[in-house]
């Protein structure tokens, strides 16, 4: 149990992936202008990030090691997820309206993603086990939310500032994602 | 000047990827640590985004509209694993490096993003040098955010020593906020110089860093903000 929680701990803070690993920097720079649909998208990413790690944790270990098909984890990977999304899309429309609302029109985004192919990839890396790997893909998922909740806040707060002209936009963003990226930095001190 | 040459200075400088475009954000970040890096993961990009494309437009005829998408991503799926194992045989030292972000090419939006809106509707040869140029202007981007990163972080370009070893590296800009830190400081200086990327887009919709599959889900996305 201490070494399933660690992996949450080292996946969703300690190696967050948009701060530390640069995974899914487009949807992160682009929604989190509005607080309400980043926590919608981290809703989503949660949800489709620990499903598409169970299930490439599941192919890798039952179809592609025992056929030595090793190579073809990337090619195989990314269908399934780009396929599972839009399963994920359909059954949510159909049994859960009130879900399928708030998430939706983001479950498309992310297909391209690179975040979940990332997770799917890493955790064949470090070798882990079904679970080991779902709790890594809800950690990094975590992560991700967490970030794009606090850039949204950060950016709700800068909206209000005079900013320099030449920063406006893109770079005042990525500033604030350095200072946070820095803060993030010091989660590396914990140990247990 | 001539047809074919147009689409290489198109590629490095009037639509560079990284630079003006803002695609293909997350490798620039992640492998710019080094200038060495930003060569390696930038040619490999080139070779798959030359030959998906050749491949794209060979195929433009052959590929039905409705399933291009998942077609182009099984044909860049499969370049990507071949440059991978053939990086993995020859240039093992870059393979480390890189890790995880080579297989990553599958999801880097220039590729997809080129097949889109360029090789599925011109001809091989056009096809070829767009993607060279968009390839090289990707490559010049990664390289020069490795250079800069490298002289401040830890004094060296190229692994050659350029500071005098009495300065003092900076080196949080080879650790990861160094990243977000030197592609802010690129963007705020094409702003002060009036150069026009399409940033603004970018951070506002979210849509446009990401690659054509996208793109009806951003469609979606408006048509709701409206209501």
């Amino acid at each position: 149990m201490k070494a399933l929680i660690l992996i949450i701990v080292g996946t969703a803070l300690i190696n967050n992936v948009v701060l530390n690993q640069f995974l899914g920097i487009c949807s992160f720079l682009g929604v989190s202008k509005q607080m309400k649909a980043s926590v919608s998208l981290g809703g989503a990413v949660i949800f489709v990030i620990t499903i598409a790690s169970a299930v490439a944790s599941l192919l890798y270990t039952y179809v592609l090691a025992p056929l030595s098909l090793d190579y073809m984890k990337t090619i195989v990977f990314i269908l399934v997820i780009a396929a599972l999304v839009q399963i994920v899309e359909m059954f949510l429309k159909k049994k859960s309206p009130a879900i399928y609302n708030a998430l939706g029109i983001y479950l498309p985004l992310i297909t391209t993603n690179c975040a979940v192919l990332g997770v799917a990839l890493t955790n064949v890396q470090n070798s882990y086990n079904f679970v080991q790997s779902v709790f890594a893909g809800f950690g990094t998922a975590l992560g991700y939310t967490i970030a794009i909740i606090l850039l949204a806040g950060i950016r709700s707060r800068i909206d209000e500032q005079a900013v320099p002209a030449p920063l406006r936009g893109a770079p005042i963003v990525l500033i604030s994602a350095a200072l946070m990226s820095i803060a993030f930095m010091g989660f590396a001190g914990l140990t247990f | 000047m001539n047809k074919y040459f147009e689409r290489l200075y198109n590629g490095l400088i009037k639509e560079n990827p990284t630079l003006v475009l803002m695609l293909g954000m997350c490798p620039t970040l992640a492998v710019s640590t080094q200038a060495i890096n930003g060569v390696g993961m930038g040619l490999s990009t080139t070779a798959v985004l030359i030959l998906s494309n050749v491949v794209i437009s060979l195929l433009r005829k052959a590929i039905p509209d409705q399933v291009r998408l998942p077609a182009y991503i099984v044909i860049v799926a499969s370049l990507v694993t071949a440059t991978e194992l053939l990086m993995h045989a020859y240039v093992p030292s870059v393979y480390e490096e890189l890790g995880i972000y080579i297989p990553l090419i599958v999801v880097n939006c220039i590729i997809l993003g080129r097949a889109e809106a360029y090789a599925n509707k011109h001809s091989v040869g056009l096809s070829l040098m767009d993607g060279l140029g968009m390839g090289l202007g990707f490559t010049v981007a990664l390289t020069l955010a490795g250079m800069v990163r490298e002289l401040l972080g830890a004094g060296k370009i190229f692994g050659a020593q350029v500071l005098p070893a009495s300065i003092k590296p900076i080196g949080i800009f080879i650790q990861p906020p160094g990243a977000f830190l030197v592609i802010a400081l690129f963007i705020a200086i094409m702003n002060a110089i009036g150069i026009k990327t399409r940033q603004r887009k970018l951070v506002e919709s979210g849509c446009d860093g990401c690659c054509a599959t996208c793109s009806s889900a951003c469609g979606k996305k408006e048509e709701v903000a409206e209501k």
